[in-house]
């Protein structure tokens, strides 16, 4: 009997415990945000941790797919003007209802000088409020892919941002700080709680989410603790001080692998590492041709492809963890094509074709890379070092931090003759890709990170029809074409997608998102 | 005493000019902080009005004077990568640092000084031997790798201590410690350990040395013979004229312990202000590098004070030095 009684109390006390008992998600990433201000910079790390506490009006699922948020349909209703019909009884964490002045708002605020976010809307002429729940948007142009960044362009509160002095992000000068900074004022499934730039950020569950009905999570508390120092990283997961932390460096894989306790998540990336040469200049910054640029001639290109053996690169240098590309876009981004195979590794057609552009000799070249930005990325670039050498072309390597390579390589100085970089589209569509990478660079920001200045204008007019083109078949032909023509003229020497790896307890459960943000709201801890 | 004390402090006002100078000169060859103030997205043109805005367009020696400028008027700029005042920044991260170079000094002190005492006392015998051999480790080994297998084994392994942070910390309202509360010590260990380790050993070198030197003078000798017991001649004696040399080793290294803490503070992720420059430089967060390294040149101006201080306390010849130069 009495050992009835015991077992009674025991079950209460067990049952009690685990409905009261606090599920807290503790982890590390190598970085903090920058700011709590969602317009402040247009980061991954940044806005993948914001939109926790900040929502839009669409969201992302854990595999990508578009899916309503804070607004619940939309329409085309004429090609430049976009309904969205608002969701009804929403609230910001401070009280306040989320209506269509919120939108009206959230417009202006990533329209102003100071916000990081203005590409975001920058095909919106303007936004016309029809009733407190319904919000036109008028576009200059037929904007297909308006909406697909529109999951980290979120939406703040007008009153809250008025009343706490917060209507334009954070100024870069000046002496004081923006009330946004610090604070959050979201409707997402968590609001924050406390905020400490590099020690800790901490966020609590929003019991009055509008989603809740049908949340995933468990979470209660999640406290955030950037680890810069990669074996501190690592050894805060194994002794088990927090329940996640990536990235996970490539070395350290197998030891948390290996512990019994955690476990290594890695799926590949969306971001495109490739190298670049500069084909505009009529001679070469670093080379010893002197009269005439190399890189102009497609022959000598394409050798430095087939110079590459791909395959060594991702078992030596990567150990397995990167995904070849035959294209300058991953598997996850629009228009990638699975059968497009890589140009094959091949040095005999390599120096074939060296001879035949007029160097049988090969030359000398600077090759630029970062070293603190990719997985990997000068151990990459030393590996193509000695493999362009095996074709006589030598590269003469100059690895720096990110700091200075950005400041060399990126517009407007582009002093350099090869380099090393990586790119994911925002959009997660092909058309960021062809425009940006594959544009002839002009004023406008076309082919602004084109930085060898590849130029075709057969190129140049489908990005111009694949921006406005509705008919998705129509479109998706467009890109196949001209993907084709890039390819074939050896625009680029796409390498590989590096691959993510998150490192996880075994009692905790997250998706992984191929774009590499962490949504809290996938995550179950048992 | 006074007038030395105001000439230091003119003294110290040109060093802190300096060091902002030549940080300012070597801040070009840190990189473009535009490139990572804004995302890949960002147009040319806004690119080029923020570079604009920020003044980095200007010649170097302009961009100095203002800087100088703002500073004097206690504006130190705001943050390029966090976008707070780095005023408040360092203020709040000063009390870390602070904290964790105290202890690192005293646990230094309070070891090394009675380490060195009994390798001088008893240099034969096998612990003796022993301290030396360890000293040496402590000498050889670099910071970051004594700091990662402290981790390996003390929080991994064993699962003892908390591997990075500062644990809890209690909001004194001017002051931000961890020393109130048991998390705080146990997290303050192994960085202070880590920290105070190569200090340790110089003290203790320093001491043995000093103290095997005094030993041998005329004036202890004289002192056994008169009968003195041998607690009064080695510690009463011996020890006090050991004490100066390492007073001023003491309290520079003290002002490297700070300045340096910047290692052990990126291995333990210790919220300090060394942590902060680090992340700084990696960032060319230009307004909180100058504004640490001005800082840091402060500490040591103050410490060398403090330090000169110290000598007339500890050295009856320099105060009556003093005494005569007065007279005359």
């Amino acid at each position: 009997m009495r050992f009835k009684t015991l077992a009674v109390a025991l079950a209460v006390t067990l049952v009690l415990g685990v409905s009261a008992q606090a599920k807290e998600l503790r982890f590390a990433f190598q970085g903090d945000a920058n700011s709590m201000d969602p317009y402040n910079l247009n980061e991954t790390f940044t806005l993948g941790f914001l939109g926790n506490i900040y929502e839009a009006l669409t969201r992302r699922t854990a595999d990508l797919t578009i899916e309503p948020a804070l607004a619940t349909s939309w329409e085309v209703i004429e090609p430049t003007r976009w309904r969205f019909h608002l969701r009804r009884g929403v609230k910001f964490h401070d009280g306040r209802d989320f209506t269509a002045d919120d939108v009206l708002f959230s417009f202006e605020r990533v329209k102003s000088e100071t916000s990081d976010l203005k590409t975001r809307v920058k095909t919106v002429k303007e936004v016309i409020k029809i009733d407190d729940y319904t919000v036109d948007f008028i576009t200059t142009v037929p904007d297909p892919i308006l909406i697909a960044e529109w999951d980290t362009w979120y939406i703040m509160s007008k009153g809250w941002a008025e009343e706490n002095g917060a209507v334009t992000p954070q100024s870069a000068t000046g002496d004081d700080e923006n009330f946004a900074t610090r604070n959050a004022n979201g409707t997402g499934p968590f609001r924050l709680v406390s905020r400490e730039a590099d020690v800790r950020t901490v966020a609590e569950v929003n019991p009055d989410w509008w989603d809740n009905a049908n949340k995933e999570h468990n979470l209660t508390k999640i406290t955030f603790t950037p680890i810069g120092s990669d074996p501190t990283r690592v050894a805060a997961l194994l002794s088990g001080q927090v329940d996640m932390a990536y990235p996970v460096p490539v070395q350290d894989m197998k030891r948390v692998d290996s512990n019994a306790e955690t476990s290594v998540l890695v799926g590949p990336e969306l971001r495109t590492i490739f190298i670049g040469m500069d084909q505009f200049r009529d001679e070469l910054l670093y080379s010893d041709v002197k009269g005439k640029n190399p890189f102009k001639d497609v022959r000598v290109r394409k050798a430095l492809y087939q110079a590459i053996d791909i395959e060594a690169i991702k078992e030596k240098v990567m150990r397995g963890l990167s995904t070849p590309s035959a294209m300058m876009i991953g598997a996850g981004v629009h228009g990638f094509d699975p059968a497009i195979e890589r140009f094959p590794f091949d040095p005999e057609a390599s120096k074939a074709l060296l001879a035949e552009a007029g160097y049988p000799n090969g030359f000398r070249v600077g090759l630029d890379c970062p070293n603190d930005r990719y997985v990997n990325d000068e151990a990459i670039c030393q590996a193509v070092v000695s493999m362009m050498a095996k074709v006589g072309v030598t590269l003469d390597l100059n690895a720096q931090t990110k700091g200075l390579f950005f400041g060399k390589v990126l517009r407007p100085s582009l002093d350099y003759s090869m380099y090393l970089l990586g790119w994911t589209p925002g959009s997660f569509d092909s058309h960021n890709v062809i425009y940006g990478l594959h544009g002839c660079p002009d004023d406008s920001g076309k082919g602004q990170f084109n930085l060898g200045g590849y130029c075709n204008v057969e190129v140049d007019a489908l990005a111009d029809k694949i921006l406005s083109e509705t008919d998705v078949k129509v479109r998706d032909g467009m890109i196949t074409e001209a993907w084709a023509k890039t390819i074939a003229e050896v625009s680029y020497l796409p390498l590989h997608q590096q691959a993510l790896a998150w490192g996880v307890r075994s009692n905790v459960s997250v998706k992984q998102r191929a774009d590499n943000q962490f949504a809290w709201r996938h995550v179950v801890i048992q | 005493m006074i007038a030395l004390i105001i000439r230091r402090l003119i003294q110290s006002i040109v060093v802190m000019l300096t060091v902002a100078l030549i940080a300012f000169t070597l801040f070009r060859f840190v990189g473009d902080p535009v490139a990572q103030m804004v995302g890949q997205d960002t147009s040319l043109e806004d690119r080029a009005q923020l570079r604009e805005r920020l003044g980095l367009n200007d010649p170097v020696p302009l961009q100095f004077a203002r800087y100088v400028g703002n500073t004097v008027k206690g504006n130190f700029g705001i943050s390029y990568r966090i976008g707070r005042p780095v005023g408040a920044l360092l203020a709040e991260r000063l009390p870390a640092t602070l904290e964790l170079s105290f202890v690192a000094a005293l646990f230094a002190l309070l070891v090394g000084i009675p380490m060195g005492i009994y390798t001088a006392l008893h240099p034969e015998r096998w612990l003796s031997k022993a301290f030396l051999t360890i000293s040496l480790i402590g000498i050889s080994l670099p910071t970051f790798l004594i700091g990662i297998l402290l981790i390996l084994l003390f929080g991994v392994v064993l699962g003892w201590l908390p591997t990075f942070g500062r644990g809890a910390v209690v909001d004194l309202g001017f002051w931000t410690t961890g020393l109130l509360s048991v998390s705080g010590w146990k997290s303050i260990l192994m960085p202070a350990f880590t920290l105070g380790m190569f200090q340790l050993t110089l003290i203790m070198r320093l001491v043995r040395s000093e103290m095997l030197e005094v030993l041998r003078t005329d004036f202890i000798k004289f002192a056994r013979a008169r009968g003195l017991t041998p607690r009064a001649v080695h510690f009463g004696h011996a020890l006090k004229n050991t004490l100066v040399p390492v007073i001023t080793i003491t309290g520079l290294q003290l002002g490297g312990i700070i300045a340096f803490a910047i290692i052990t503070e990126t291995v333990f992720q210790w919220p300090g202000m060394g942590l902060l420059f680090l992340q700084a430089i990696q960032f060319a967060d230009i307004p909180v590098m100058s504004s640490y390294l001005v800082l840091i040149a402060l500490f040591f101006v103050i410490i060398n004070l403090i330090v000169d201080i110290l000598y007339h306390v500890v050295d009856p010849r320099l105060r009556i030095e003093r005494q005569v130069g007065a007279g005359q």
